[in-house]
């Protein structure tokens, strides 16, 4: 029971930093960004071919992970998506599809088409147990590990959000783009560099999760409802929705798959339909705000 | 200017154009003439069907869906287990297959009449899925991953026998797609059509003149889902063949694909995306059997940022300017 709590909390943590950077995408320019799974893909390759392939330490590639989808997601937004900001949602849809399926075909080519893993260093292997009967906590030593990373994440751009130049700049761009473009905030260099991180952070969602989530080219699609759930579900206004909606879908998506296997995946997404109908604009969305 | 001329001038877009009679005579020809391409007739008369339903919902009512699959399967699966289990009769059970698209169709449409242009995103999502996860689950009705094995059609109109070559299929799906051209276009030309688009371009003046936003929204979306059913019946009765694929988001990201070739918002979009994709598909996989997707996902791209209405109709950027942006009222 409270093994299940403990990997379903480790999972929503997982979820929440991979979806992050498209809550902030859809949240500061209103942009709904299919490929961001792709992003998450990437990272989660240049772990595995750095760890296998050149022999880096897994905790070196964590941040390289980082790195690389964060300056391929800038590159991406100077050269292909500023270009999508204004057009209808189908058009930003079709175009992020277009995107993912170029990238799922692109690592197909390269990759091939097969699930790849890596091993996980010693000292992540391990496992702690508490307790016994009904009241036991098996805990892998990998999710706690994740756990760890994901709070210090969250609290560090809890941080940079509210306590920073940088975050009352994005989180005026956000509440109103125009009024802040005329209060002079550089709204696009401000999205650039939030897209850049982003990218990143599900470039390191994705590298964190090879071991949990699995990786193959179909990533993208596997998992892109998950990210739009917890987004929609979320609301986009601040980082506090999404945590708990991830929290809530990874809780739910794990005891649903032990206690009704056939049926887990079912109950995530009639929860899901059920919450956007109650509250179309997600659970945590403050009322008014331009838009 | 007397009240003849008004008629006339007003009903002038409903009119049947040359080109439109001439090409389908076009259309018409191709599996007489071709005998040997009648499974791709086939496959493309299906798609355009499908194509076309979404167009209703989304080129007329402006609704983005995601999930137009959930119709499409639910018309498969009803038509090829009525096929299965109650008799073989094609027209009844193609009629069942619209009927259960359309059931759904008015069900959900609840659903999508609320919230932004990403909660229906969602929420068309989340149905499909949800259908899938359920034909997954009662595997000894729908045959799970595996299929439904066993469909037997009995011959079309008690004369035609569904042979291997598909010509019986090709035309009998022709002749749906046709029978469905022709309605469809009676409707959007209707006064009622013609408010669904004003829905379309401007969702608020269309209630501030006193029409209901949400019941035209509803009705276009049940019609769009019992057409999408139709396709889907024909493609079970024509393979004799269903399998969770039917639902699968692949299908609906492809009709959306192939609508989108052939531009949304007018009927021949469907049509005219539907026989572009399918011989896209057919020349790219030909050269890259795995890699297809590549191709399509650059085509995608390209078109989204040259502008979609300019690659297909480099015309209409220059008759009407507005129109194409509205949508997150």
């Amino acid at each position: 029971m409270l093994t299940l709590l403990f990997d379903g909390v480790a999972y929503g943590m997982l979820l929440f930093v991979l979806s992050l950077g498209l809550a902030v995408t859809m949240g500061l320019m209103n942009f709904v960004n299919l490929a961001h799974g792709a992003f998450a893909m990437a990272g989660g390759y240049v772990l595995v071919v750095l760890m296998r392939g050149y022999g880096w330490p897994f905790l070196a590639c964590l941040p390289a992970a980082f790195a690389v989808t964060a300056l391929l997601g800038a590159v991406l937004e100077r050269t292909l998506y500023r270009r999508m900001y204004g057009k209808p949602h189908l058009d930003q849809v079709l175009f992020s599809i277009g995107l993912t399926f170029m990238a799922v075909a692109a690592v197909d080519y390269v990759m091939g088409s097969s699930q790849v893993n890596v091993q996980t260093p010693e000292w992540l292997r391990g496992r702690f147990e508490f307790g016994s009967g009904a009241l036991s906590l098996g805990m892998g030593a990998y999710r706690l590990f994740i756990i760890a990373v994901c709070v210090a994440l969250t609290l560090g751009l809890q941080t940079l959000l509210n306590r920073t130049r940088f975050g009352s700049r994005l989180r005026a761009a956000v509440d109103d783009p125009r009024v802040a473009a005329g209060l002079g905030i550089p709204v696009n260099r401000v999205f650039l560099l939030t897209f850049a991180a982003g990218s990143g952070l599900a470039g390191l969602g994705g590298a964190l999760g090879v071991d949990i989530l699995g990786l193959d080219p179909g990533f993208p699609f596997k998992f892109m409802v998950y990210f739009l759930i917890v987004c929609a579900v979320g609301g986009t206004s601040s980082i506090t929705g999404p945590l708990v909606a991830a929290l809530l879908l990874g809780i739910a998506d794990v005891f649903g798959k032990y206690y009704l296997p056939k049926l887990g995946a079912f109950i995530v997404y009639v929860l899901m339909i059920a919450i956007l109908l109650w509250r179309p604009q997600g659970l945590f969305t403050r009322s008014g705000g331009g838009r | 200017m007397n009240a003849l001329d008004i008629t006339r001038s007003l009903s002038a877009p409903a009119r049947w154009r040359p080109w439109e009679i001439a090409l389908w005579l076009v259309i018409w020809i191709v599996p007489v003439v071709l005998p040997q391409h009648a499974a791709l007739v086939n496959e493309i008369a299906i798609l355009g069907l499908f194509a076309l339903s979404l167009d209703i919902v989304l080129g007329y009512a402006g609704i983005v869906s995601l999930g137009h699959a959930a119709f499409f399967g639910t018309g498969a699966y009803a038509a090829a287990l009525f096929a299965k289990h109650v008799m073989p009769d094609p027209l009844i059970g193609l009629a069942i297959g619209t009927l259960a698209g359309g059931l759904l169709g008015v069900l959900t449409s609840p659903l999508i009449v609320r919230g932004t242009d990403l909660t229906r995103l969602m929420v068309t999502m989340g149905v499909a899925l949800v259908l899938m996860e359920l034909a997954n689950r009662f595997d000894q009705l729908t045959g799970g991953a595996d299929g439904l094995q066993g469909v037997v059609i009995g011959p079309l109109l008690g004369n035609f026998e569904f042979d291997l070559a598909a010509r019986t299929a090709s035309f009998y799906s022709l002749a749906v797609l046709f029978m469905a051209f022709v309605i469809m276009r009676r409707i959007v030309h209707s006064p009622w059509g013609l408010s669904l688009q004003a829905l379309r371009d401007n969702r608020l003046r269309l209630a501030a003149i006193g029409l209901s936003v949400n019941s035209r929204l509803s009705i276009a979306y049940a019609l769009g889902a019992a057409l999408a059913g139709a396709a889907g019946a024909l493609l079970a009765q024509t393979t004799g063949f269903v399998s969770l694929d039917v639902l699968d988001f692949h299908r609906s990201a492809d009709v959306l694909l192939a609508l989108v070739i052939g531009g949304a918002g007018w009927l021949w979009g469907g049509l005219i995306g539907a026989i572009a994709f399918k011989v896209l598909h057919d020349v790219i996989s030909a050269i890259t059997p795995q890699y297809w997707t590549f191709w399509i996902g650059l085509f995608l791209v390209v078109l989204m940022l040259v502008g979609r209405e300019r690659l297909v109709r480099p015309w209409q950027g220059l008759l009407k300017r507005k129109g194409a942006g509205s949508g997150n009222e």
